[in-house]
């Protein structure tokens, strides 16, 4: 505080301070924690949890292997996060978890944004008859809850991974269109387009070549959270033993899995790998929070 | 002064019979398509539809029985004009796994669902109302960061992770509530049926002990919802209140020299109003079907809890009765929420709502 440096201009450093350059950086970066400590901590979570993902699995043991003689061991050196009523390691499950969720969570964001996206530019861009139509099929996928939707696709279809997956992303689509068409309707209107109609690009081109790049905002900011909720929506459908099932590693069939435990006194079977899906979903949450707000749910 | 106001009176009167035909129209097609789509995930699947139903340990007459017995092995179009034509009758088809029909046994349990749905909803609006005035109020302050890390946390909640924790710390550690088995405990017969909220109807025929069973039973599961459904209220509360603040006429009021305490929460409020009601509405619609995720574990008799049997033992006949009913739920109460709002507000009715 002793250099007294108007705050106003952070970029402006006049000479005779320059050697305070370095510690006004540091106090500039504490600003920022104070200014949005929630998208550092949605950030230092994402960074935890992405690591855990792609090099936990090589550090720990087997998630599969049982061993009859250490059932419901609890929470020790040894064993992070106790053992299971297979004497399965808990915390190596919840590791090997991690990799399929997250994976899981991002496929299926990424898939409904890009059938959203396709589907929201057509509706909002030809307008009519066209985005009449669409907008009616979309009024009736909303009117089921998302999660009431993927479970009854995924109950009338075969359970695999694959299944789940569409399933999840089906119910996310309507999402995507609306963020799209919304941002559309008002990109259509800018000069640039008539720009890129009058040099003699086709309608379809200048749809998908110039106002849906610059309709993308809002949906790339939907998509974090998406893929929050996707993660909660999977291990909520393999919870209730649909979709994802037993032995697989995966928090939501670990917590059904685990759930009767709790009866018996063995808590750390379930509340560990559960706990693991809120700090994860919460890690998107929080970033897709900060540039935009959540207006999904 | 008498013509125009009578002039008016009529003007809105065309206007509103116009918006609700329109209105009605469109909900009536939504119905259908929702039929439509539900008919077609059902019934067109990959593989033997009947033996799907019977399921992996039926024998061969079983199979023929459930294929005779639901029509599997007309064409497809005429299972869909006998569905259609069901349905118009209000007949949503006979469970596979207790052979009665769908439709009355998921109206017997439509009250409880109800009932949980209700208290929740009052639970996340007493949390999410005053917690997203006051971060408004105090943006960008600790209190502000506080109220949205709580939102965060609330949606980022997995409902069955912080069921598990509340049964595990007060039902089971320090006992202060029942288990999660019911809606009241075993012995315990239920009030006299008026409304089918034990709550309500154990006051009303003065069993009240009853009463304070039933609210105890109710506790851990409207926390678990309350606090996840509180989320989305206090992010609408939030912005709402921030861009009210914002506006012309809290400037002025300001500049008038109105109390701080008043222009918070007597002109703020009154113009965060309309999103706010739109979130609760949209909130009150998600649960409208229950929840089968809490219902499933709490052993709630309602129709999450008949969805997730329905589910469990493939009796799609009945999960499909669920699904259809969820969604014209949700359709209606759509419809009353516009029409309030075109109560309110002229500019809705009279067909002007892009108008900013």
């Amino acid at each position: 505080m002793s250099t007294t440096v108007p705050d106003r201009s952070p970029d402006f450093v006049p000479e005779e301070f320059a050697g305070a350059e370095k510690q006004s950086r540091t106090r500039r970066s504490l600003g920022f924690v104070r200014r949005k400590p929630l998208l550092v901590i949605g950030a230092a979570l994402l960074l935890l949890f992405t690591g855990l993902a792609i090099i936990g699995p090589f550090f720990v043991g087997d998630p599969l292997s049982t061993d009859p003689a250490n059932t419901f061991q609890p929470p020790s050196a040894e064993y992070w996060f106790g053992t299971d009523r297979f004497g399965r390691d808990v915390f190596a499950r919840s590791v090997y978890a991690a990799r399929l969720d997250l994976t899981i969570g991002i496929v299926i964001s990424v898939l409904a944004m890009t059938v959203g996206s396709v589907i929201g530019v057509i509706a909002g861009y030809f307008g009519g008859a066209t985005d009449e139509v669409m907008m009616r099929l979309t009024d009736v996928v909303l009117a089921f809850p998302g999660f009431v939707l993927a479970l009854i696709i995924v109950a009338a279809l075969e359970e695999t991974m694959v299944n789940v997956i569409l399933a999840v992303s089906v119910s996310f689509v309507p999402y995507f269109i609306r963020l799209t068409r919304a941002q559309v309707l008002k990109e259509r209107e800018l000069e640039y387009v008539d720009g890129a109609r009058l040099a003699g690009n086709s309608s379809l081109r200048v749809a998908f070549r110039h106002v849906l790049p610059n309709s993308l905002g809002p949906s790339v900011v939907g998509a974090t959270l998406v893929t929050g909720y996707a993660v909660l929506t999977v291990a909520g459908l393999a919870f209730l033993s649909v979709g994802i099932q037993p032995p697989t590693a995966e928090w939501g069939v670990m917590v059904g899995e685990g759930a009767k435990d709790i009866i018996t006194g063995e808590w750390w079977t379930s509340l560990f790998p559960g706990g693991m899906i809120v700090l994860a979903v919460m890690a998107f949450h929080f970033i897709g929070d900060e540039f935009g707000g959540d207006t999904a749910s | 002064m008498a013509a125009p106001t009578g002039a008016a009176t009529l003007l809105s009167k065309v206007g509103m019979g116009r918006y609700l035909a329109k209105r009605f129209g469109i909900s009536l097609l939504t119905v259908f398509g929702i039929v439509v789509v539900v008919f077609f995930i059902v019934r067109v699947v990959p593989g033997d539809a009947a033996s799907l139903r019977a399921g992996p340990y039926a024998n061969e007459e079983r199979i023929q029985y459930i294929a005779d017995q639901y029509g599997l092995d007309d064409p497809i179009s005429e299972q869909f004009v006998d569905y259609i034509s069901g349905f118009v009758r209000g007949d949503l088809g006979v469970s596979i796994r207790t052979d009665q029909p769908v439709l009355g046994e998921l109206v017997d349990r439509l009250p409880a669902s109800l009932e949980l749905a209700l208290y929740s909803v009052v639970l996340a609006v007493l949390i999410g109302v005053p917690l997203g005035i006051v971060a408004a109020a105090k943006q960008g302050t600790w209190l502000d960061h506080f109220a949205r890390f709580f939102a965060v946390l609330g949606s980022s909640m997995a409902l069955f992770w912080l069921g598990l924790l509340l049964i595990f710390f007060f039902a089971f550690g320090l006992r202060w509530f029942p288990g999660p088995v019911d809606r009241l405990a075993v012995g315990t017969s239920p009030p006299p049926m008026v409304t089918g909220f034990f709550t309500i109807d154990g006051v009303l025929s003065g069993q009240f002990a009853v009463a304070w069973e039933a609210v105890r039973y109710l506790a851990l599961p409207v926390f678990t919802l309350g606090f996840v459904l509180a989320a989305p209220i206090l992010k609408m509360v939030r912005a709402a209140m921030i861009e009210a603040l914002d506006s012309d006429f809290v400037r002025t009021a300001k500049a008038v020299g109105v109390p701080r305490t008043q222009m918070l929460f007597v002109d703020g409020t009154r113009n965060a109003l309309i999103p706010v009601i739109t979130t609760i509405g949209i909130v009150f619609g998600f649960m409208l079907g229950g929840n089968i995720i809490v219902e499933f574990l709490f052993s709630w008799p309602g129709v999450g809890r008949y969805a997730f049997d329905a589910i469990s033992t493939r009796d799609l006949e009945s999960l499909q009765g669920f699904v259809i009913m969820v969604g014209v739920l949700y359709v209606i109460l759509n419809i009353v929420i516009d029409v309030g709002y075109a109560l309110a507000d002229p500019r809705i009715r009279l067909g002007r709502t892009s108008s900013k």
